[in-house]
């Protein structure tokens, strides 16, 4: 409990001219637990992972990360190169859209043993005996390893983009609407692996949604989002059950009830 | 004499070529561009290797222009005779006499010495290419030395082909830092740039971009640890001069698919005969 | 009470008030000023009228809702913690170790097996994963669930198998303090008898108990004390 957070994130601010992304964003983000943002569109919720992604370069605020040699860096204030880097090795990023973060022209097996060339593996037999381990874990049949994920469905493409993302071991993830786009069925699946996996590997995840379930069901604490402004935090079992802000009441009462 | 310039090209371009060719040779691999000139052969029949050719020949240098391995194939004697016109610099078919070697698609036989300089001609300059169409990306992935894709490459070729399937434009690590398109020579061929005692320059005219090996620099083919990097070999002997070691090209001789192998290089495979004869 | 006696829970004037934005900013104060304590060994059952706050207390007390004024002390690790004040992180800690929880319902995830969900607190306190199913197994043999639904979802279950399952989720964890909402609602006779068993043998090992109780038999075998909300108001 005395640990340090992973992720310390203080007045993060995006303004596009006139127009504000985010506006003065704080939270910190500890190892092994799941943050949930929600809100709905343009509630700033995405700039805040394009901000922390470096996908986006914020108007003002910091965000200092703890590396696994201990030593502290500052994502919004990290060169290029210095940032790349550590999303190949500390962090991970899954997209809305699965063909946003895998290589559609390539074999699944190549997209999920990418990342483990791109760090220097050299051995052919052992980068597919990882890429199908992994298939394995996100439960895509083995014998679709040398197939191109445009062969594959929504949902399996998601799975692939999911296990190309962890499998060089990154203490944090971020996700964006994972779940979206794909049938309900599919999210339950999607929804249970993600479980699993982020309590197996004691990820970090900022998961990014507009969708309450997920956030009940994956994320420990909540941050309600309206207008680039957090305006409630929480355990999300409190901010679902018993929500003190007018907007989270409204979001809460706008689910229809399955 | 013709009325052209030295070497066709005016003063100024020489010196721009000359410039990118040294910032090259300071950064072995590294594609440098420059201003490519209009020349008088289309783009995809050797302009880059022509403009290469001309900035750094001198009227003291003995020219050898081979393609394919051959000195008398229609390109290599158009290319050869041009710079004769424009320089009456000599000229030779022999290796071993040439100091400065224009070549398209093969590494002669005969082992280059220190002194000589070959020149070869680029199509794509870009290892990255195949996989990432943006030269804004590929220049980042080059600076910060981003190459997973490059094994990407080799991993579906072995997943496909059970091998590495890619037998020609072999991608190389040269100086153990950048990631090199060595033009389209045949795999057999990547060995001999390794630690070259030549200096090795390459000029892409279409694509506008210069590189080089300097003499004596590591050249590795990329390859993985259980899947190593190995190169062409042949059953046959070379019909005409029995050599067993060198690049064959495989010659179709009537209407019933009769063929033979014999070497690719002319120059080898006469010397050879004619140490036989 | 004695000297000895060691205050696991207590909660001193707490006050929740719900404010609905949605409809006009109604406000209903549910609990005013609530106050009452449990003791090691202690099954106090809450008595009065439905709507009346006895959900809403316990759930106040598992950080589930938010108070609005009050302290609610909860023994953590050698120390009390105050519910009502405490970040969120500090809350999932105490109730991963120290104060269990059976709700009315189960909250039924699609897909995770029945033994799963009943292992789940103990894996999060580090038991090994084998050791874990096993334990569950044993309890939800226990609560007469037969082994060939250990591996399925609950989505199938009845009502009593699913409350089943929720009571020995509940109890797995062996907390030091237990938040009981009718746990023995939808139990036949002979399931509701294990229950009875399962919160004496809490109380035998020192736990505090703070419980509500429809069955007003179920209620006489287990509750220590019994206490009114309008009494614990008043107090």
């Amino acid at each position: 409990m005395s640990e340090r957070p992973l992720l310390s994130v203080r007045g993060l601010t995006k303004r596009y001219g006139e127009r504000t992304g985010c506006v003065d964003v704080g939270f910190d983000l500890w190892p092994g637990e799941v943050l949930g943002v929600v809100g709905e569109s343009g509630s700033g919720k995405t700039t805040i992972l394009h901000c922390l992604s470096g996908r986006t370069a914020a108007t003002a605020g910091s965000a200092t990360f703890v590396q696994r040699d201990g030593t502290v860096v500052d994502l919004l204030r990290m060169p290029e190169a210095a940032r790349r880097r550590l999303a190949r090795t500390d962090w991970a990023m899954v997209q809305q859209n699965p063909r946003d973060g895998l290589r559609m022209s390539v074999t699944a097996g190549a997209n999920v043993g990418e990342p483990l060339m791109a760090l220097g593996a050299r051995h052919y037999g052992e980068i597919r005996g990882r890429a199908l381990d992994w298939l394995g874990q996100v439960e895509i049949p083995l014998d679709r390893i040398d197939d191109l994920p445009a062969t594959f469905s929504g949902g399996m493409q998601q799975r692939l983009q999911i296990a190309r993302s962890l499998v060089t071991r990154p203490r944090m993830v971020f996700m964006d609407e994972p779940t979206g786009g794909l049938d309900v069925s599919v999210q339950a699946r999607l929804l249970d692996l993600l479980r699993g996996l982020v309590a197996d590997l004691g990820l970090a995840a900022i998961v990014v949604t507009h969708d309450l379930a997920v956030t009940r069901l994956l994320a420990h604490r909540l941050l309600v989002m309206r207008g680039g402004e957090i305006v409630e935090s929480g355990l999300t079992d409190q901010i679902l059950d018993d929500p003190q802000h007018p907007y989270s009441q409204l979001l809460v009462s706008s689910v229809l009830p399955p | 004499m013709s009325a052209y310039n030295f070497a066709y090209l005016d003063e100024q371009t020489k010196r721009m070529i000359r410039r990118a060719i040294l910032k090259a040779i300071a950064i072995p691999g590294y594609q440098v561009p420059f201003g490519s000139r209009e020349m008088p052969l289309s783009y995809g029949w050797g302009t880059g290797g022509v403009q290469v050719t001309a900035s750094v020949i001198g009227p003291d240098d003995v020219l050898k222009v081979i393609d394919q391995g051959a000195d008398d194939t229609t390109n290599a004697v158009s290319i050869r005779h041009f710079f004769a016109r424009t320089t009456g610099v000599r000229t030779t078919t022999r290796t071993d006499e040439a100091t400065l070697i224009q070549t398209r698609h093969r590494i002669p036989e005969t082992p280059l010495c220190a002194g000589q300089i070959m020149v070869f001609q680029v199509p794509i300059p870009e290892p990255l290419r195949w996989l990432e169409p943006r030269e804004t990306e590929t220049r980042t992935m080059h600076a910060l030395e981003e190459y997973g894709v490059m094994h990407v490459r080799l991993y579906e070729d072995i997943t496909q082909h059970g091998r590495v399937a890619t037998a020609y434009d072999y991608p190389v690590r040269v100086n153990g830092r950048y990631i090199m398109r060595p033009s389209p020579i045949p795999k057999f061929d990547n060995p001999k740039l390794d630690r070259s005692p030549a200096l090795l320059l390459f000029g892409a005219g279409r694509e506008k971009r210069i590189y080089a090996v300097p003499p004596w620099t590591p050249v590795k083919s990329l390859d993985f640890d259980d899947h190593p990097f190995t190169i062409e070999r042949w059953e046959e002997a070379c019909a005409l001069c029995g050599s067993r070691e060198s690049f064959l090209d495989e010659v179709i001789v009537d209407d019933k698919g009769g063929r033979i192998f014999v070497c690719s290089d002319t120059d080898y495979c006469g010397r050879r005969r004619e140490h036989l004869a | 009470m004695s000297e000895q006696t060691v205050p696991l829970l207590r909660v001193r004037d707490l006050a929740k008030t719900f404010t609905l934005h949605t409809q006009g900013g109604v406000t209903l104060p549910v609990l005013r000023r609530v106050s009452l304590r449990v003791d090691a060994g202690e099954c106090v059952a809450l008595a009065g009228p439905s709507g009346s706050g006895k959900s809403t207390l316990l759930r106040a007390v598992y950080g589930n809702y938010k108070a609005k004024g009050g302290q609610i002390l909860v023994r953590h690790r050698d120390r009390l913690v105050d519910m009502v004040s405490a970040g969120p992180r500090e809350v999932l800690d105490v109730r991963r170790v120290s104060v269990g929880h059976v709700s009315q319902f189960l909250r039924v995830i699609p897909r995770v097996p029945a033994e799963e969900v009943v292992a789940e607190p103990l894996l999060a306190l580090g038991v090994p994963r084998n050791q874990a199913l096993e334990r569950a197994r044993a309890l939800l043999a226990r609560l007469k669930i037969p082994p060939r639904l250990w591996p399925l979802s609950p989505v199938t279950f009845s009502g009593g198998e699913q409350q089943r399952v929720n009571v020995a989720r509940g109890f797995i964890g062996g907390h030091t303090i237990l938040l009981l909402d009718e746990p023995t609602a939808s139990l036949d006779a002979a399931s509701r008898g294990v229950v009875v068993q399962l919160i004496r043998e809490a109380r035998e090992r020192g736990a505090a108990l703070l419980g509500t109780f429809h069955d007003a038999d179920a209620r006489a075998m287990v509750a220590t004390r019994v206490v009114s909300l309008a009494e614990a108001e008043a107090a």
